[in-house]
């Protein structure tokens, strides 16, 4: 379960969230909607630990530990993952490699054996025949020269790999066609199980038309301002931020 | 003796030698020290303290003796190391032989200042072929100013894979002077991690067409070291290509330099010339001096160098850290990715194999 209560962060001078309260009980599915410039990324940021932004009020506590307070690679260690809006490239660095670092780095640090290459290309080869992606795919460098439909099912192949308690997704159907924003809810899909919840940040519904989430929140000017069920979601399509960011 | 240059050259305008010149160096003395010879199946050269050591050392079928060529040239460098030569590698291979692997070893070490001077020939007759795999170590203070002369005569090939893992007091500068003849190729790499003061120079003429040259390093220096790699090349012949790959790695307040000139005679047609230096500083105080130089008398000619100067991207550490690799290893990793393309071309295993340990055990010093 992840507890996030009264969030306050800033970049700078500037305050982005100011009083983000939320709580995501294990095997359920919130997504986060709202308006640009709303804090969603910030949010997401804050939640992974990357440099950058100050935390001054609050905390997150998943699964009784107060995350904000871990280095990145403990935040994932202990079972949170990011599905990057923009998948970094890696020059030089093979998929492959890439993975099993960091599936071993992962395992390592819960106490579990280390996987071999061959016990490893084993899960990854059939990782990518369920994403539907290309064998070649992981001896490519990480994310270079991928298309961006390709970067985000590299983001899955993590994630289905990496098997995290808890994934947050910023934004992960930006630029997607159909297809492919079918194979990201796929991949999040086939993960769901008591153990497993998301944060889906999204600008848009249509991504939650293949993402069934349990709760949708309405993030706008650094605070949550609506909750509600799936039907939120089709209630913002049709009308739209306005009138919630005056809330 | 000739004097050592001096800032004033302009092939010298980034690395002092006054560090050198103003040591007191002795005559080698006898080494007591176990050499660390690497368990490699290949016929080895060991020299100790500049002195081959025949117990040591096993049969090689193309080497002959020791024998010194009157010094043509007059590079200040070079005319030292005739001056001071007392022994070297001299290899033979006739035409059509394809002779294998040999290690070519340099272990120093001394209770104080010391310096040698090995003077190396290679020849490889038509269609021959070659790799020799260098290795430099040593401990304390001492100054090794190595000359190679080699000629790849048509169609042979020459890999030349050194590793400089000098003493982290000690100096060394090795000047190579290559003649390349029709399609025949020299490949050289160097991964520079030792020597408080190094200068690897090498100069290829590419006097055939399709001769080729490839004239790659890695350097990854701390502390206060300094390393320099300078490179000519002459492109005499039409259709020759040159690559170089220069990577550097500068922690603490190491200075990096590479100097790389092109030189492109009117007779060179269709030269294809790519030249890539590249440098991660990993520290504020870390300095890369990078130095182009083209000069081209042809009219049809494809030229390419670049040079580029930055630190680690932290949206690249991120990436890897949020997936759970630690902070150091993250680095690590990303340091190793920016040498792949310097390291790539070293295709033979067992020289890979001895540039991976090298790089394995400088991450377990940083």
């Amino acid at each position: 379960m992840l507890e996030i209560k009264n969030l306050h962060a800033r970049i700078g001078d500037a305050e982005i969230l100011k009083g983000v309260t939320l709580t995501i009980p294990d095997g359920e599915i919130h997504a986060i909607m709202g308006p640009n410039g709303a804090g969603k990324s910030t949010l997401s940021y804050v939640l992974s630990g990357r440099d950058g932004y100050e935390v001054t009020e609050g905390e997150a506590i998943y699964n009784g530990q107060n995350i904000l307070e871990m280095e990145p690679e403990e935040r994932a260690a202990a079972g949170l993952f990011l599905a990057f809006q923009y998948p970094v490239e890696l020059p030089g660095v093979g998929n492959a490699n890439f993975l099993r670092t960091a599936l071993n780095a992962i395992r390592r640090s819960r106490g579990e054996e280390e996987l071999d290459a061959v016990a490893f290309l084993k899960q990854a080869r059939a990782a990518v025949k369920q994403l539907a992606m290309k064998e070649d795919f992981l001896k490519r460098n990480v994310n270079v020269g991928f298309s961006g439909g390709e970067k985000k099912r590299n983001e899955m192949l993590q994630m289905a790999l990496l098997k995290p308690g808890l994934a947050i997704l910023d934004e992960t159907d930006s630029g997607l066609d159909i297809d492919a924003l079918k194979i990201v809810a796929e991949g999040v899909n086939a993960l769901r199980s008591e153990k497993f919840s998301a944060l889906v940040i999204t600008h848009y519904q249509r991504l939650l038309d293949h993402i069934v989430p349990d709760v949708v929140h309405v993030l706008a000017n650094g605070k949550i301002v609506r909750s509600g069920n799936a039907d939120l979601a089709k209630e913002l399509e049709a009308s739209g931020y306005v009138g919630l960011e005056a809330a | 003796m000739t004097a050592l240059p001096t800032r004033k050259l302009e092939a010298w305008r980034f690395t002092d030698l006054r560090q050198i010149s103003s040591t007191e160096f002795g005559a080698p003395p006898a080494m007591a020290a176990a050499p660390d010879l690497p368990d490699l199946p290949f016929p080895r050269f060991v020299f100790l303290n500049g002195t081959l050591n025949a117990a040591l050392s096993t049969a090689f079928a193309y080497a002959k003796p020791f024998a010194p060529v009157r010094e043509q040239g007059a590079q200040p460098m070079a005319l030292i190391n005739a001056a001071n030569a007392k022994d070297g590698i001299n290899i033979e291979v006739p035409d059509g032989v394809d002779a294998g692997e040999v290690l070519l070893i340099s272990q120093a070490s001394g209770a104080t200042p010391f310096a040698f001077h090995p003077r190396h020939r290679v020849t490889l007759g038509q269609g021959a072929k070659l790799t020799i795999i260098e290795i430099d170590k040593g401990e304390g203070v001492y100054w090794q100013n190595a000359l190679f002369d080699i000629d790849v005569a048509q169609g042979a090939t020459l890999q030349h894979f050194r590793l400089q893992q000098e003493s982290v007091e000690a100096f060394n500068i090795t000047s190579i002077r290559a003649r390349i003849a029709q399609a025949a190729a020299y490949e050289h790499f160097t991964l520079t991690l030792g020597a408080k003061l190094s200068r690897t120079e090498i100069e290829a003429d590419l006097v055939g067409e399709t001769a080729l040259a490839h004239l790659n390093a890695a350097q990854l220096l701390g502390g206060a070291q300094h390393g320099d790699f300078t490179t000519i090349i002459r492109h005499k012949a039409p259709n020759c290509p040159s690559r170089q790959t220069v990577k550097s790695v500068l922690a603490g307040k190491a200075r990096g330099v590479f100097q790389g000139k092109i030189e492109v005679d009117q007779i060179a047609q269709k030269t294809d010339g790519y030249q890539m230096s590249q440098a991660l500083l990993l520290s504020p105080d870390a300095e890369m001096d990078i130095k182009p130089e083209l000069q081209i008398f042809a009219d049809d000619v494809k030229c390419s160098h670049g040079a580029t100067i930055g630190a680690l991207d932290e949206e690249q550490v991120f990436y890897l850290r949020s997936r759970g690799i630690p902070e150091a290893d993250a680095r690590q990793i990303l340091i190793r990715a920016f040498l792949e393309e310097a390291l790539e071309p070293v295709t033979h295993d067992a020289s890979k194999a001895i540039f991976e340990d090298a790089l394995e055990s400088w991450w377990g010093k940083q």
